[in-house]
């Protein structure tokens, strides 16, 4: 999953609007944007962040500045350790050509001191949108980690895995129906990107149309291929 | 038959927030997802985990869990804290990791039913 793969895989699927997220980092981000403003694909900078209770959560920002921000606070609060290149893998830090600039040595596979609410009002004030990771998962969902969806935590939309079709969500999650559903293809490999989507009925692709979509002022649809 | 008073006692536990100390154990389940205590855990169990979130409360009271057990010595959020105490849902810290601490409580358990094999 490197820069140009990620915007020639999304542009052979006609995808208008991406969010790129690695888990609790952020280095990867502003080199992906740029590669997607060069191909007429908006990349949204986003991140995979691990909350003390082990629960996921999309955090989508505006600029490059608050997404820094947000990996300011990640890094300060996640639990110390050295990446196992064996076990977990390489974690590169690329460029606009795909080549390695560095690698990272975070445990990044780790989790933040950060409970679940805080993360979120963190997200929030950083003007970031917080979707609920893969809420139908068994492992790091909120529901998998905390039984139920807190009332006091506000997310901005629920994100629902490839794995679940609209039918069974809807039957699973029919008591969650104040808040807008999305679906996406968690890609972990470029073959992946696009096997589920969602339709946003955007004046344009950007991130504060997507706001608007989540606050219901926009159409959202899912697909799936 | 052992009380969570009794389990406190002997396992030297920390009462964070003091519910019904009388209440009879009936055996204890450990884990750490929330979803799976909703699942799999019985009424006036002893529940063992490392998740200090304010919905541990409302799992256990949903379950009716006899008291709760952090262990690792891990502290309730404050706003864990106070739910338990509306709820009267007791909260017990352990320094043990939770396998030692599972480890002791089981022979506890086994030794208070000398009549069966061990804790159902």
């Amino acid at each position: 999953m490197t820069p140009r793969r990620i915007i020639s895989s999304a542009l052979d699927k006609g995808l208008n609007i991406i969010a790129v997220a690695d888990h609790n980092s952020a280095e990867n981000t502003g080199v992906t944007v740029r590669a997607g403003r060069d191909e007429g694909i908006t990349v949204l900078p986003a991140m995979e962040l691990t909350s003390y209770e082990e629960v996921h959560v999309l955090a989508i920002f505006n600029s490059a500045e608050n997404v820094a921000a947000m990996q300011e606070i990640i890094y300060d609060t996640l639990q110390s350790g050295v990446n196992d290149e064996f076990g977990i893998g390489y974690q590169l830090v690329v460029n606009e050509l795909d080549e390695i600039l560095d690698f990272n040595k975070r445990l990044l596979i780790g989790a933040t001191s950060l409970a679940l609410g805080e993360l979120v009002k963190n997200i929030h004030a950083l003007g970031g949108l917080a979707v609920a990771s893969h809420i139908d998962r068994q492992s790091f969902s909120v529901i998998s980690q905390l039984g139920f969806i807190p009332d006091d935590v506000s997310f901005d939309a629920l994100e629902i895995s490839y794995a679940m079709d609209l039918p069974d969500a809807t039957v699973q999650f029919s008591s969650y129906t104040g808040i807008p559903w999305v679906t996406s293809s968690d890609a972990h490999s470029p073959g992946d990107i696009g096997r589920r989507y969602t339709n946003f009925l955007l004046n344009e692709p950007t991130f504060d149309e997507i706001a608007r979509a989540f606050k219901g002022e926009r159409q959202i649809e899912w697909s799936q291929e | 038959m052992l009380t969570v008073s009794d389990v406190a006692e002997k396992l030297g536990l920390k009462v964070v927030v003091q519910g019904d100390l009388s209440e009879i154990v009936s055996g204890c389940y450990v884990s750490d997802l929330l979803s799976d205590v909703m699942a799999h855990s019985k009424e006036r169990e002893l529940w063992i985990t490392l998740q200090t979130h304010p919905n541990i409360v409302a799992v256990a009271v949903i379950k009716g869990i006899a008291a709760l057990i952090l262990t690792n010595g891990r502290n309730p959020e404050p706003a864990t804290i106070i739910k338990a105490e509306t709820e009267k849902m007791t909260i017990m810290i352990s320094p043990h990791s939770t396998f030692e601490l599972a480890g002791l409580l089981y022979s506890m358990i086994k030794e208070s039913r000398p009549s069966q094999a061990g804790p159902s």
